[in-house]
């Protein structure tokens, strides 16, 4: 079965692992967030806030802000745009991202 | 041949003040009809906030009006669907230092003779009506009257609620009047809408409708710009501002103030807001209204500084030279009457105006006096403002 | 630290940007490039990370070579000092600098989004909530919007599945990471890039089980003339074409998807036949499991900065809002300058021309200008090929190029039919999940008659993408053209940042 990887040949310079709530999951440098967790099969990691519709990338180009995750904390970043770096630790964004805030 | 209707009276302009004159015009029994060049809330109801203030009112007549209008607004919250997102939240005015604390003290013991609650809220107090309130206040006051409403869903729903015909996207082109001089109705790019009495309720257009009615009426527009965050959880309870919003508002100087009103809303986004500046219809963003927006806003929710600003948006508040609203019939054109000229005030302002309005229109009792809002009063004397 | 005032700012370096910077820098103007994203190239010329030590990044593009000639030249400028070249730097607004003539570009910079920058990029301290110090605002004497577009999309019951991506994201996801949606992906929608997304999804080992085209080509025989006169343009769809077949691909024209399936993620689609209007027809509905969808109905310019500015707009052949510019580029504000998607959509080639053509113009005004009227010497054109010759011959191929397109733009142009596969109960607004039915009420009930005013009355269009995804349709439920969109603010911005604006003076 053909890979992307067998279109362009060549191999990462380094791979590594990053974790998705409470999976490790194996990454190439230079990835975004969005590619690593594509590259596992999953396709959505959040949670809309009035439906709880889960979501995940939708335009690919940094543009329609659906695939906003948490990454190390930080709520609302954009997984198509945002490098992956090996241990990050990606979460599963609900609603706003931001309740830690009215604590 | 234009289709032709008679009427009682017909209202120009589909914001929330002219919604508010069609609704309580209609329910007085008038038969009447709206006239919009846009769409309803295209103009500066759809910029605004949805602010229902008494707080920021000094006593006088616009204190007044507020009042009833306050009243008001709570019945219309039973009569109108929910979505127009009424919201009894109250207002919380903040003094960052003890001689403003003090000022706000002055000003709030007059409010209350005229009718406001106003409730002093000691420093250690504050965070307990808002708890992510920056902790170096010197004190504050509650005012449990102001309130909140989703401004263009509440004029759409004040219009749909009236049940009058509304005839949106067709300019006035022309207001029609009998040889004698008296109003007799409008030509639209439609149609002509036959009627003895004509509302310009056209907000910061006012001036223009005044014009083609054969009068004049100097309001001028007064820009401001709102702040709009990222979604967030409900991190701002009420409507809260710095103490120096209160000498903004009847204040004369051209050079931009401002000083941010910050509130949450049930959608989730906080809004930020109230900047004023006098630059006529200039719609180019000024980095110092966002920068003091920003500033002001993080100062009083320290938590903000590090949420997106996910838009900015900009309004054109109509005023006349004694930020009065001018309400009521025009004596210089038997017929033609004015409700407009609310500045930052006109979602809070609207449905009392529309009950003034209704009253005249009818000849029955006022609900209030409307005498200091005479379209007819002198605006000279008021520094010059109104060339 | 200000930058030193530029002769002039280019605003995104894809095709256009890039065509304009490294010809303008030939020509003697000193250029600041600036750019959201990690590495020249835009949305077109997307590339691997080097990270990624992908050994034929060209086997995902067409037109490499023109490419790697620009990336060269960029590099030149760069170490000579010709350009500034700024990635990471996403622009939120352009303003005049008081009275002075020049402009202020404000920008925002992030966590990088890519390991180390580039030498001589502006090197940025990372907060502590993790976006770095606000940079610099660049200054400039002219500017340069090279915005490019986004996809226009026209939503139907369940493409807020996840799964459902859009047909130029999925590719751009494959280009930059190597990486792809799912294993049997339906590509949907209408306009020529379907046919090389398909070709791509399907060189990179995905199952294409059809491409699904709501025109029919049919629509291109009106106009011949412009299609005789772009000979490659036909190669490269006959060269698509091949590879549908090659790879058992079926091409549905005049079909549409009216609705994805699944609960958690996209399980199959119902495809429709269209009427000539896209209306979808009774009784042709049928089912294609699959476990991605990749849709797009052509690209939207991105305008935001420009209508910022006030710059004059024009409806397009493809129904899109453009700027309106002429013929040397210009936009109807006087030093302000747009190349490529922005000025209708019309793909790389284009965009290369025009880029350069700008170039030219904005150096025959900096000239016209007189010395006096600058502050940097403007050094003699550094290479007499590019920058001597080419104006004329560019304008030949721009009004080519541009005739091809829009023959394209109004052959892939959305029928009015198209909202009645959109159900009540679908949402539009992906961001603020408002329904169509929601909107419809807005229309029919309460006055609304444009998508400004549906805005106000139900949020949709009011969230993150600020109506990017949804305006197109919204527009369309109202019964409108599209209207130049009013976004002050071209991107989320930290309020942080806005508080540390530069106070006025005045």
């Amino acid at each position: 079965m053909t890979t992307p990887r067998d279109l362009v040949g060549g191999a990462p310079r380094t791979t590594y692992t990053l974790t998705f709530d409470d999976r490790e999951l194996p990454a190439q440098e230079g990835q975004s967030v969005a590619a690593v967790l594509w590259s596992a099969g999953i396709v959505s990691w959040r949670t809309t806030r009035n439906g709880a519709a889960p979501r995940g990338v939708f335009c690919g180009i940094g543009q329609c802000y659906d695939c906003l995750v948490t990454v190390n904390g930080r709520p609302n970043q954009r997984a198509c745009m945002v490098q992956a770096r090996p241990g990050d630790a990606v979460t599963t964004q609900e609603g706003t991202g931001r309740a830690a805030l009215d604590r | 041949m234009p289709k032709r209707h008679s009427l009682d009276a017909v209202i120009i302009g589909a914001g929330v003040v002219g919604a508010a004159c069609a609704y309580y015009a209609a329910r007085s029994g008038l038969s009447v009809a709206v006239v919009d060049r846009g769409p309803v809330a295209g103009g500066t109801t759809g910029a605004g906030e949805g602010n229902l203030l008494v707080s920021d009112k000094g006593t006088g007549p616009e204190l007044d009006l507020a009042l009833l209008s306050t009243r008001l607004w709570r019945e219309l919250s039973d009569a109108l669907p929910a979505d127009i997102e009424y919201e009894p939240k109250g207002g919380l005015v903040v003094a960052h230092d003890e001689p403003t604390l003090k000022a706000l003290r002055v000003f709030a013991d007059a409010q209350r003779t005229a009718g406001v609650r106003a409730d002093e809220i000691a420093a250690a107090d504050l965070t307990t009506l808002e708890p992510h309130l920056a902790p170096d206040q010197a004190g504050g006051f509650h005012y449990p009257q102001d309130a909140q409403v989703q401004p263009a869903k509440a004029a759409a729903r004040l219009l749909e609620a009236s049940g009058v015909p509304v005839h949106l996207g067709e300019e006035v082109t022309d207001v029609l009047r009998t040889p004698a001089g008296h109003v007799a109705g409008v030509r639209t790019t439609r149609r002509e809408l036959l009627a003895p009495a004509v509302v310009n309720a056209a907000g910061t257009w006012g001036g223009d409708v005044a014009r083609l009615a054969g009068s004049t009426l100097p309001v001028l527009p007064r820009r401001g710009f709102v702040l709009v965050t990222e979604p967030l959880p409900r991190m701002v309870h009420h409507k809260v501002y710095a103490a120096d919003y209160v000498a903004d508002v009847a204040s004369g100087s051209a050079a931009l103030q401002s000083s941010a009103v910050v509130e949450g809303t049930p959608s989730g986004p906080v809004l930020i807001g109230a900047t004023r500046e006098r630059v006529g219809f200039d719609r180019s963003l000024s980095t110092e209204a966002l920068r003091r927006l920003a500033g002001q806003a993080a100062a009083l929710f320290p938590f903000l500084a590090d949420v997106e600003v996910i838009r900015a948006y900009h309004g054109f508040r109509p005023y006349l030279p004694d930020h009065l609203p001018a309400i009521g019939a025009d004596p210089r054109v038997p017929g033609l009457h004015h409700a407009c000229g609310h500045e930052g005030a006109g979602i809070g302002l609207a449905p009392a105006t529309g009950a003034l309005i209704a009253a005249t229109l009818t000849g029955s009792a006022p609900p209030l006096d409307p005498a200091p809002f005479s379209p007819a009063r002198d605006f000279a004397d008021h520094d010059g403002e109104a060339a | 630290m200000p930058h030193s005032t530029a002769d002039l700012a280019v605003v995104g370096a894809g095709p256009a940007g890039l065509a304009a910077a490294v010809t303008a820098a030939d020509l003697g103007l000193s250029v600041t490039l600036l750019d959201a994203g990690a590495r020249p190239g835009g949305q077109y010329y997307r590339q691997p990370a080097p990270g990624l030590g992908a050994e034929r990044p060209q086997a995902l593009h067409h037109d490499w070579r023109a490419f790697a000639d620009l990336t060269r030249r960029l590099e030149a400028h760069r170490r000579r000092g010709g350009i500034t070249y700024l990635p990471h730097h996403h622009v939120w607004a352009v303003l005049p600098s008081g009275d002075t003539g020049s402009w202020t570009v404000h920008t925002r910079a992030d966590r990088a989004a890519e390991a180390p920058a580039p030498a001589g990029a502006a090197a940025e301290a990372t907060g502590p909530g993790g976006e770095t110090e606000a940079p610099a605002p660049v200054i400039a004497r002219a500017v340069l919007l090279a915005t490019g577009s986004y996809e226009r999309q026209l939503p139907f019951p369940g493409w807020t599945l996840p799964g459902v991506v859009g047909a130029g994201g999925a590719q751009a996801m494959l280009k930059a990471g190597l990486v792809l949606p799912g294993r049997r992906i339906v590509v949907a929608g209408s306009g020529p890039l379907l046919l090389a997304v398909a070709a791509s999804l399907s060189a990179a080992g995905a199952r294409v089980p059809a491409v699904v085209e709501a025109s029919g080509y049919g629509g291109y025989a009106a106009h011949t003339a412009a299609l005789a006169r772009n000979p490659a343009k036909l190669v490269e769809g006959a060269r698509y074409g091949s590879a549908l077949v090659r790879h058992h691909t079926r091409l549905l024209t005049r079909h549409a998807v009216v609705e994805a399936h699944g609960t958690d993620r996209v399980e199959a689609v119902t495809v429709a036949r269209l009427d000539r209007d896209w209306r979808p027809v009774p009784g042709t509905a049928r089912r294609i499991p699959c476990d991605a969808v990749a849709v797009g109905h052509g690209l939207v310019p991105e305008l935001s900065l420009a209508t910022g500015l006030g710059c004059a707009t024009r409806t397009a052949a493809d129904g899109t809002v453009a700027l309106a510019l002429t013929d040397d580029l210009r936009t109807s504000v006087p030093g302000v300058w747009s190349a490529g998607e922005t000025g209708g959509i019309g793909g790389a080639q284009l965009a290369l021309v025009e880029g350069a053509l700008a170039a030219h113009a904005i150096a025959g005004a900096a000239r016209a200008a007189g010395p006096g009227a600058r502050t940097a010497p403007a050094a003699p054109a550094a290479s007499g090929s590019a920058a001597s010759a080419a104006p004329e011959s560019l304008r030949r191929a721009r009004a080519r190029l541009r005739a091809f397109a829009d023959a394209m733009g109004a052959a892939h142009r959305p029928g009015e039919g198209w909202t009645e596969w959109l159900a009540d109960s679908a949402d539009v607004c992906r961001c603020e999940e408002v329904t169509a039915g929601e909107i419809r009420e807005a229309v029919t009930d309460l006055g609304a008659r444009d998508a400004r005013t549906v805005k106000l009355l139900t949020r949709a269009g009011m969230g993150w993408c600020q109506g990017r995804m949804c305006g197109p349709a919204l527009a369309a439920l109202c019964g409108v053209p599209p209207a130049p969109d009013r976004r002050p603010l071209a991107c989320p911005v930290p309020l942080r940042r806005l508080a540390a604006l530069p106070a006025d003076p005045s």
